[in-house]
């Protein structure tokens, strides 16, 4: 059989995804330190994980409402105006997913015609460029830069905005340089949103997890925003729930029907262990999180002032859990620094191209990983860059 | 300064430095506090949590509660603090219900913890009954789980 004649041509177009390649030179060596992950080292709260014991128990096995659990969906948009100051309607303005990935893939489907143009800033998140070209729209990255804290310039957006550009995607804190928006940028690009007509995907995932004390602002709760935004989100990283799969969207209604279409057929509806315990995480809301994030805040300290010491230049990152230091210095590239990296100290990082090319020069670093570990990492990437 | 407390209570093991970066404030400004509740006695010691199934000794530990004869004017104090004194006891607590002393001690075999409730306890003057119970196994002391903790496989690279 010719598979390759018989596979999607539009997929064939899509390269494999650098970190599934990092992945396979990783897995099977014993003793790595691995500063790989994308995903809390944390297991999820004892309470959310009884919540969906107990589900289990009573028998709460069935299908729920395509959108999700109308509790869950009453409070998530509770938790979403308390914490984003955006007001949703439950009934109608949003949707339970599964994962932050499923509701950024509905979105895009739902919104591009093939051809659209899609802008999002880079490095970024793995499936960002995939998923445009998936829904057979036309990706177009704006490389974000070291001297800005990896944070997107309302001026280099506006040097890629095309009469094309349908949508906008954002994510702050951002995976995987942990970059952050000063307020002043984020309302330049609302502006600019406005001036194109653009719809905006703020992928909020990382939100709750920020360590530079500002308040975390929302462009979905600029004045003229609201109505141009989806606004997606979900409970793996703040709560600890990767493996739960949960995630949603809030927009307006015509955005989150559209969204549903797509949803109703391909998924029927979100697990429903999942959505009770996702609506026990936001029941237990900031305290049952609070101390794994003074955690990450202590580690991230930590690691930005140990590579800075040993003369590796680190920003340190106002959110997520990654930094993303500079290894440019060393005359390797990203992906060779790494190899080299984990072949003579088995230590795992992720090559910073790994998240498009502009992160070549780049390596991330997870520090969702205990302090002892994370400790032993540094000594050995101080070791390792003694020999380069 | 209230959280150093709350840090402490977790791990008494954290440098001031430690303390200090998780906290804000200097080394100095956490020495000074830690010394003034020291001694003004908030902060009674500090001891590591043992896991007793670990230990390598074969003592034994029991809870026994304690009735007792309120008396006018001190109530249980007078007998309270005294058994506390006894070498044996690791904990004494007054509580409401069927009795009204709780103590933890710990003796080297049941004929040691035998031989203190008969020859120690009982014969003070207010104690009217003892009920003993022998520790078996520790699940979780002072907030501390003695269970396997949970090691679950995480892949070591995602995106």
């Amino acid at each position: 059989m010719d598979y390759h004649s018989k596979i999607a041509r539009h997929l064939q177009e899509i390269p494999r995804s650098g970190i599934r390649d990092f992945f396979e030179l990783v897995i099977g060596r014993d003793d790595v330190i691995s500063l790989g992950v994308g995903e809390p080292d944390f297991t999820t709260p004892w309470r959310i994980r009884e919540a969906a014991i107990s589900s289990l128990e009573k028998g709460e096995t069935s299908y729920t409402s395509n959108l999700g659990l109308n509790s869950l969906r009453d409070k998530v948009c509770g938790y979403v105006g308390d914490f984003f100051e955006v007001h949703y309607d439950g009934a109608t303005e949003c949707l339970i997913t599964v994962g932050v990935s499923e509701a950024l893939d509905l979105a895009l489907r739902a919104l591009l015609n093939p051809g659209d143009e899609v802008v999002f800033h880079e490095p970024c998140y793995v499936s960002y460029s995939p998923s445009v070209a998936m829904a057979y729209g036309v990706p177009v990255s704006v490389a974000t830069k070291k001297e800005d804290g990896f944070s997107l310039k309302p001026e280099a957006l506006a040097e890629v905005i095309t009469e094309k550009t349908k949508v906008l995607m954002l994510n702050f804190p951002t995976n995987p340089t942990g970059a952050v928006l000063s307020d002043e940028d984020l309302k330049g690009i609302a502006k600019l949103c406005v001036e194109h007509d653009l719809i905006v995907l703020t992928d909020e995932i990382y939100s709750e997890l920020r360590y530079d004390g500002k308040r975390h602002l929302s462009i979905a709760s600029l004045p003229g925003m609201r109505e141009r935004t989806i606004l997606l989100h979900g409970f793996s990283k703040a709560f600890a729930m990767t493996g739960f799969r949960l995630g949603f969207a809030c927009a307006p209604q015509p955005l989150i029907e559209a969204m549903m279409k797509i949803h109703q057929y391909g998924i029927l509806c979100a697990p429903i262990t999942s959505q009770v315990a996702a609506l026990e995480a936001l029941k237990a809301g900031e305290p049952v999180y609070r101390e794994m994030k003074d955690a990450y805040h202590e580690r991230r300290d930590f690691l930005v002032s140990r590579l800075n010491e040993m003369g590796i230049d680190c920003h340190s990152p106002g959110g997520a859990f990654y930094v993303f230091p500079d290894i440019s210095q060393f005359g390797l590239s990203s992906f060779e620094f790494a190899m080299k990296f984990l072949e003579a100290e088995q230590v795992a990082a992720v090559p910073g191209t790994a998240f498009g090319e502009s992160g070549e020069g780049f390596l991330r670093c997870c520090y969702a990983t205990g302090m002892d570990k994370l400790k032993e990492a540094m000594d050995r990437m101080e070791r390792f860059i003694a020999t380069l | 300064m209230k959280d150093l407390l709350e840090l402490l209570g977790r791990n008494a093991r954290l440098t001031n430095a430690e303390l200090a970066s998780q906290l804000s404030v200097t080394e100095s400004e956490v020495a000074d506090q830690i010394r003034a509740w020291e001694q003004d006695g908030t902060i009674r010691g500090y001891r590591a949590m043992v896991n007793p199934a670990m230990d390598g000794k074969d003592t034994v530990t029991a809870f026994i509660e304690v009735k007792v004869t309120p008396e006018r004017g001190g109530g249980f104090d007078r007998v309270g603090k005294r058994i506390a004194k006894l070498d044996k006891v690791r904990s004494c607590f007054l509580a409401s219900g069927g009795f009204d002393l709780l103590v933890l001690i710990e003796g080297a075999d049941l004929m040691d913890i035998a031989t203190f409730v008969a020859e120690k306890l009982s014969p003070i003057d207010g104690v009217v009954s003892c009920a003993t119970h022998f520790r078996l196994k520790s699940y979780k002391e002072n907030g501390f789980l003695f269970t396997d903790s949970e090691n679950v496989e995480r892949l070591p690279v995602s995106p």
